[in-house]
């Protein structure tokens, strides 16, 4: 029957009601209501970084290095604790799967077995024969790649945070890998810089009784090895490689600050320790005044200065050939802290600010063009009922604002993609009733008659057909990336308010027409 | 005034008819569209293969050539300049660069360099090889997977018939719209992939809607025949086919030709899409339950109705 009952009129109205309120903050001054409370109104629309500018970056940490980090600890470990017991044995790589050593005497395997055995808690031991193999277990391994991750992430956010940006976002995806999202940022390259990096630094002492080169020919003396310079005042002298000892004298652990500054007119970086690391570098320079102190970073040597006086405050500065955005650059990563393992950058995707403006513009151009067609069709075919069409289509279109709003869903250009879409296939539920009801009425129905088997008998194509595409769009959304998220996100909200727009906004909007105005005749 | 219909209301133009014409030309557009796809393929973009892109503006039109030149020199491999859209917006294309993920980054920067500062950079994008692969194969599983539940969503809602002839019907569009992108050359990226589920998404719907009538014609005229019945079903819906089909293409016009160059590839697969989908539900799906043979089930005790009543 063509009758709504007095609550289910009420129920339609209010959700209109409850969509044009949520939807309203999108058309207003950002922050008109400001409100934290996320069932409230006053919420806009999520621009994504494709529409607002600004970079998108996927980091991958390297996990395996930390893995084999611990392994060659661990391996230190049991090796010196096989030395106390005068066990020989031949050393091991240690690889991805473990710690390894090979006990020379078959008749000592069981006794090293033992002494191993309460190395360190959370391990297995594995191997065959003369081979020991120390690894962690299961959860060990899981805990140890988990710390690491949520180490980096906090390493990011702060080097993120120190770019000034408002809202980044910072998140883990996966077991090792990072997906960093910072909008309105002009120059990715600088965040590539910064997030490209290890920052991972220590002092060491240079060893001079030989040149680097000298050491390549004749072999590395023990406890050295050999690294390449960063200076570029080094390269120009000639200078590419030092021979560095092996020993980490003060760990850049022990930093607390850094900051760029200038020395003679030059940009240098300087840096503070924390009170372990004051002494211990004023012991340090106390001890081997005249020798060079290198300071590495990431596997490089940045400066190489002579130590001339002992450095007791806890204060140093790094010279070198800096320039003044390098000098920024290193003592913003001093700051936040090295990372655990170093990081990959996978995936890169940057948008300016400008070209965000143009897609909007052009977005919204096309957006109200294809709404105006299709409204304009829409009548012509239709009539009267095509303008009730058109009213569920102006309530769709709101709704779907209003449901991206709540939902704080992300529109991207695909996202509006998506939702011109809705506006060309949200009119479909009211052809299929529309077509019907014309059927009923070239079948000799009475009015009334007609409509209320349009609706009745049209319902189950327009679950059916609005299912199928609802199918697309969820796989879209699991399967799909940034803009491509958007763009299902639209076309499923899309979805799903036509149906209520589409069958229930015409339906009251019919039935209060039948009801006031009696018509005799169906002109559709 | 009186509304216009597109298809007028006693429209009868028999389809079964001329149905062993449909089927050469749909088996000639898949065959074209599969031989092309095997042996030239499609021009992926970086989202897939990985590489880098970047869409820069000059002060004023750009000077295509001088760029080749400058870029072509840097030993980067294949390096494709294109205007985009305006004369003084260009895109840049990278090869996927040999080696890690850390030879994509060095080769951007080498790129930003070599440009200068006399362009602003209005987008770069940068795939690793890493992510490009997986991307390929979400895009695959994307595709297999939604079909698989359109099919069984089918299945269920229909008799067996019915689920065959409308995923038949779906591939048939999928790889039909895979074809236009072959033969366009029109890049293939993670966008177009989303059209191409769009499309398959509405030409499942579109063919939902003529087997729902199929459906309902079959339980009220017990004694048409079913070629007659066929008919019947997709003159009676054709109006609805063609009207939606009108309207969604009229708000992707507006799209395609106001939405902007980014999307451009985008709309132009679901337009085509579109068209191909309505085409495929009247004329290949339908047909093909007869191939199928599609039969009814006569439950007991129930009246039957003559046709036309």
């Amino acid at each position: 029957m063509l009758y709504f009952t007095k609550w289910k009129a009420a129920l339609v109205l209010l959700v209109c009601a409850l969509g044009v309120i949520y939807a309203a903050p999108n058309f207003l001054p950002k922050g008109t209501f400001a409100t934290d409370a996320s069932y409230l109104p006053g919420k806009q629309i999520n621009l994504g970084l494709d529409l607002r500018g600004g970079s998108h970056m996927l980091l991958e940490v390297d996990i395996n290095s930390v893995i084999r980090e611990r392994y060659e600890a661990l391996g230190d470990t049991i090796r010196s604790t096989l030395r106390e017991e005068r066990i020989r044995y031949r050393p091991r790589d240690a690889g991805l799967n473990g710690a390894e050593v090979t006990v020379v005497n078959s008749d000592e395997v069981e006794k090293a077995r033992d002494l191993i055995r309460n190395v360190e808690p959370d391990t297995v031991m594995s191997g065959e024969g003369n081979n020991i193999v120390v690894s962690y277990t299961d959860q060990a391994r899981k805990e140890l790649v988990d710390r690491a991750i949520s180490q980096s992430l906090e390493v990011v956010r702060r080097r993120v945070d120190e770019l000034g940006t408002t809202e980044p976002s910072i998140q883990r995806q996966g077991e090792d890998r990072i997906v960093v999202q910072v909008p309105g940022l002009d120059d990715p390259s600088r965040l590539r810089a910064i997030l490209g990096r290890t920052a991972k630094m220590n002092f060491h002492l240079v060893n001079e009784e030989k040149t680097a080169s000298e050491a390549r020919a004749t072999g590395l003396p023990p406890g050295t090895m050999i690294l390449p310079s960063a200076d570029a005042g080094d390269r120009a002298a000639g200078i590419n490689e030092y021979l560095i000892d092996r020993r980490v004298v003060v760990s850049g652990d022990n930093l607390v600050d850094s900051q760029p500054t200038f020395n003679e007119g030059r940009p240098v970086v300087s840096f503070r320790f924390d009170a372990a690391g004051g002494a211990r570098f004023g012991d340090m320079t106390s001890k081997n005044a005249g020798r060079r102190l290198a300071i590495i970073l990431d596997g490089e040597v940045i400066s190489a200065p002579r130590i001339n006086e002992p450095i007791l405050g806890g204060n140093g500065i790094i010279t070198g050939q800096f320039s003044v955005q390098e000098a920024n650059d290193l003592s913003l990563l001093l700051r936040a802290g090295a990372l655990p393992a170093p990081m990959q950058i996978l995936e890169e995707r940057s948008v300016g600010p400008g070209l965000g403006q143009d897609s909007v513009e052009a977005g919204e151009i096309a957006a109200i063009l294809g709404l105006v067609f299709v409204v304009a069709f829409m009548v012509i075919s239709y009539g009267r009922f095509g303008v009730y069409a058109d009213i569920a289509l102006l309530i769709n279109l709101i709704l779907v604002l209003a449901v991206m709003s709540v939902l704080q869903a992300t529109l991207t250009l695909p996202g509006i993609a998506g939702i011109v879409l809705t506006v060309g296939m949200a009119v479909d539920a009211n052809v299929l009733i529309f077509e019907r009801i014309r059927e009923e009425r070239n079948n000799g129905r009475t009015i009334i008659n007609a409509i209320d088997a349009g609706y009745r008998s049209a319902m189950s194509t327009i679950l059916d057909a609005n299912l199928t595409t609802l199918i697309a769009a969820l796989v879209l959304f699991s399967f799909g990336s940034g803009p491509i998220k958007g763009f299902a996100v639209t076309l499923a909200i899309g979805i799903v308010t036509s149906m209520f727009s589409a069958i229930w906004v015409t339906r009251l909007l019919i039935a209060v027409w039948v009801k006031r105005r009696r018509p005799t005749e169906l002109v559709i | 005034m009186k509304p216009l219909h597109l298809v007028p209301d006693d429209v009868n133009v028999p389809f079964l008819k001329f149905r062993k014409i449909f089927y050469i030309v749909s088996l000639a557009m898949v065959l074209v569209s599969v031989g092309l796809f095997l042996t030239k393929g499609l021009n992926f973009g970086i989202d897939f293969r990985g590489g880098i892109l970047v869409e820069i503006k000059t002060d004023g039109p750009a000077d295509i050539g001088a760029l080749r030149d400058n870029l072509g020199s840097l030993g980067l491999g294949d390096v494709s300049i294109q205007e985009f859209g305006e004369p003084d917006d260009v895109l840049i294309q990278l090869q996927r660069q040999d080696g890690d993920e850390q030879a994509q980054m060095a080769a951007l920067a080498t790129v930003t360099k070599a440009l200068g500062d006399d362009v602003t950079i209005r987008r770069s994008e940068l795939v690793g090889p890493k992510v490009g692969d997986e991307l390929k194969e979400a895009g695959v599983y994307s595709v297999a997977i939604s079909l698989l539940l359109i099919m069984i969503y089918i299945w269920f809602r229909f008799e067996w018939q019915f689920a065959v002839a409308s995923v038949v019907a779906l591939l048939h569009d999928v790889l039909i719209t895979i074809g236009f992108f072959v033969i366009t050359g029109v890049q293939f990226d993670l966008a177009t992939l989303a059209a191409v589920l769009t499309v398959a998404g509405y030409s499942i719907n579109d063919t939902v809607v003529v087997f729902d009538r199929i459906r309902e014609y079959l339980r009220k005229f017990r004694k048409m025949d079913i070629p007659d019945l066929l008919d019947l079903s997709i003159n009676s819906t054709l109006s609805r086919t063609t009207m939606t089909s009108f309207t969604t293409l009229l708000a992707l016009i507006a799209l395609f030709v106001f939405g902007g160059e980014a999307i451009r590839g985008f709309t132009m697969a679901l337009i085509f899409g579109i068209v191909i989908g309505t085409y495929s539900s009247i004329c290949v799906a339908s047909p093909l339950l007869m191939v199928l043979r599609l039969r009814r089930k006569i439950p007991e005790g129930e009246e039957t109705q003559e046709a036309g009543a």
